[in-house]
């Protein structure tokens, strides 16, 4: 078996999923015949059909609403998101429909709503789009942002067979990414939800990050172990809603210093509530300010020395980061 | 139509006025927890839609439809223990109103944003499609609801999928106090049926021979594997979008000459013209419809209050198998979308499960 990428590894998901279980399906914008914008879903509507991979009208609240529809009657939809940030067009089917549905009602609702997200592909204002915060602060959806091909495959899995609104953000920047290639296991796995995963061990930093920040936090670690001495340990929080509260706490415990990464624009973001849970949880163990690195407070700009100044990196984290060790 | 049919045809629409009249009491003496929107004049709308439908059949209804509820087998205590927000209601007191439905019994719980129900009403369809059944979804959403993009959003693709739906739209004259005349520029809302090519018809939404037939025809075209169909119900809102409003932008003439064309009334005058409602059994409804209603409301007057200490609970279904609703076997509890698990029952809308006089649950 041959190493894949990011990308294929969503599509075996899918492809895996179908097979193993009727009430799956695909439904989505140019999914079928085209095989999806990115080619997530290439070769699915030759295999299970167009009643099972259903290329839909441009229209959002339709895509994700009849996903609802579908899942009260039983079945495992997944529907996808041409490009994350059109989620805003299908807003109310997920916060008002599906987030609130068992809670009031009793009745599950298992669909995986998922796309591209992220920037860094010169996608502008419209195509790079990091919306996991509006989702994090809806109670009843769970968020989950792989940043490996082994999780992108696994956290699929476990997203099509929960019995909840699942919103799974692909970064589409690690789609092809030649060093995410991975061999993955022959066997049929699952990566559960909820759970975060320490990418790197140290003593002296935590670094909370996910998705394709990951990447970049892990290339700031090298250079700090190099240059500075330093063991960052790095966590890929995966999964942002459940948040895996239990891991980060235990490994700041021990560091004593955070440093939180994330792509998204900074106020209201996930690392403000980390922060939150931090100060309240951990206040006497702390040996130095919660610090964030995060996109400015502005909307995602188009032209490449606007989106480089914009977009965190590992040069960014590395200043950031020593500015802490040094507190 | 039977004599049979006729007669628990207007049993509803008698049952649906009365519900929504105590309702407006309770709410007058200041027991009613939150807004209430009845829907007087369209009771011909509501049940003469649904009593078309069969086994098997779903309805994706909004707030004004307790006719269709109560004709599909939602219980008058079930709908009065949301109105008196008791914690034994079929949403334990964490949503109002006509919010109630399962799917078991082949009905969407409705949300407040309307036209939102009508893409969902498109997935149940799309459902029945897959699993090659002759099942329809009754779909109805106001005059309000014609202007979202929801609503082209699903009459477009249940027309590009074929999906086995019949939309109904109750044009009742205003969206809270706007006008129609304010809200879509057509002469007729079925004419938006032309931009989908589906079939559409509009027709005296206070008839209720007149929409049983109408609806029954588009039920045919979508049971037939032809698609969607439209039918635009033209009737009344004669009291206000709640309670709480007097809809005094209603001119006085206009709200006299709807209450003259009272659905029930004119039904009643039809029956008893063609003999089918002697004063006798005129009674015997009127009791029946006095017993279930007295019942409803003494049963929610009973009902806890609910729990604070649950506030938090339940957010996220349990793992475990899904049955697909309608297949065999799939009321077995080993399901989790078979059981309510925050109460380890069977869902409780329906009158089976509430209510001891079995006559409230009617199978077509």
């Amino acid at each position: 078996m041959s190493a894949v990428t990011y990308l294929e590894a969503i599509g075996q998901a899918i492809r895996e999923e179908m097979r193993r279980d009727e009430a799956v399906f695909l439904l989505g914008e140019d999914v079928g015949n085209y095989g999806g914008a990115f080619k997530v879903s290439a070769g699915l509507l030759e295999e299970f059909g167009s009643e099972r991979v259903i290329d839909t009208p441009m229209a959002e609240a339709a895509i994700i609403g009849s996903a609802v529809g579908a899942a009260l009657m039983g079945m495992r939809p997944i529907a996808e998101m041409q490009f994350i940030d059109f989620i805003t067009c299908g807003f109310d089917q997920i916060i008002n429909m599906a987030s609130k549905m068992y809670w009031r009602a009793g009745m599950p609702v298992p669909i995986v709503i998922r796309g591209p997200s992220g920037g860094g592909t010169k996608g502008g204002p419209f195509h790079s789009a990091s919306p996991e915060a509006w989702f994090f602060h809806t109670p009843g959806i769970k968020v989950v942002v792989p940043a490996t091909a082994y999780d992108a495959k696994g956290m699929l899995k476990a997203a099509v067979r929960d019995n909840n609104p699942v919103l799974y953000l692909e970064h589409k920047l690690l789609y092809r990414l030649p060093e995410l290639r991975e061999e993955l296991p022959e066997e049929d796995y699952i990566v559960p939800l909820g759970k975060a995963i320490i990418r790197r061990d140290g003593e002296d930093m935590t670094v909370l990050t996910y998705g394709a920040m990951v990447h970049q936090c892990l290339k700031a670690a090298q250079t700090l172990e190099e240059e500075d001495s330093l063991e960052i340990e790095v966590i890929d929080l995966r999964s942002l809603s459940p948040l895996d509260s239990e891991a980060i706490l235990e490994s700041v415990k021990r560091t004593n210093k955070v440093l939180i990464v994330h792509e998204d624009t900074l106020t209201g973001g996930i690392g403000a509530e980390l922060s939150a849970i931090l100060a309240a949880d951990l206040f006497e163990y702390l040996d130095g300010p919660i610090t964030r690195v995060a996109a400015p407070d502005v909307p995602f700009p188009f032209a490449p020395p606007l989106e480089a100044a914009y977009l965190p990196n590992a040069e960014k984290i590395l200043t950031a980061a020593r500015q802490l060790a040094a507190y | 139509m039977s004599t049979e049919k006729l007669l628990q045809i207007y049993y509803f629409m008698r049952l649906t006025r009365t519900v929504e009249d105590r309702t407006r009491t309770l709410f007058l003496q200041g027991r009613v927890v939150g807004g209430v929107y009845t829907a007087q004049g369209h009771e011909a709308t509501t049940v003469g839609a649904a009593m078309t439908l069969r086994d098997g059949d779903c309805i994706v209804p909004q707030h004004r439809d307790l006719g269709m509820h109560f004709v599909r087998g939602s219980s008058p205590r079930a709908v009065m223990c949301q109105w008196l927000s008791r914690g034994n209601s079929p949403t334990l007191g964490r949503d109002g109103q006509l919010h109630i439905g399962d799917m078991h019994h082949g009905i969407v719980p409705s949300i407040s944003m309307l036209g939102e129900s009508l893409p969902v009403a498109c997935g149940v369809a799309l459902t029945m499609k897959m699993r090659k059944r002759s099942s329809i979804v009754l779909a109805s959403c106001g005059d309000g609801a014609t202007n979202t993009g929801p609503f082209h959003e699903a009459l477009n693709f249940a027309s590009v999928q074929k999906l086995p739906i019949v939309f109904v739209i109750e044009n009742n004259g205003y969206a809270y106090s706007t006008p129609g005349s304010r809200q879509f520029a057509v002469q007729n809302l079925s004419d938006r049926a032309l931009a989908y090519a589906m079939p559409g018809e509009t027709v005296d939404g206070n008839d209720v021979l007149a929409v049983f037939a109408a609806v029954e025809r588009a039920g045919e075209h979508a049971r037939s594997g032809k698609g969607p169909a439209l039918v635009e119900c033209k009737t009344f809102r004669v009291r206000g979008h709640s309670e709480a409003d007097k809809a005094d932008y209603v001119p006085k003439e206009l709200r006299e000459e709807w209450l003259a064309k009272d659905p029930i009334k004119r039904f009643e005058a039809y029956l008893s013209g063609e003999n089918i409602l002697t004063e006798a059994e005129k009674a015997g409804i009127e009791a029946r419809v006095k017993a279930a209603v007295n019942d409803a409301v003494t049963f929610a007057e009973q009902g806890p209050d609910a729990d604070p200490a649950t506030v938090t609970d339940y957010l996220y279904a349990p793992d475990g198998p899904i049955a697909i609703v309608g297949e065999p076997d799939a009321e077995d509890p080993r399901y989790v979308n078979a059981l309510d698990s925050r109460t380890g029952k069977p869902f409780t809308t329906m009158a089976a499960a509430t209510i001891n006089t079995p006559e409230e649950v009617v199978r077509l």
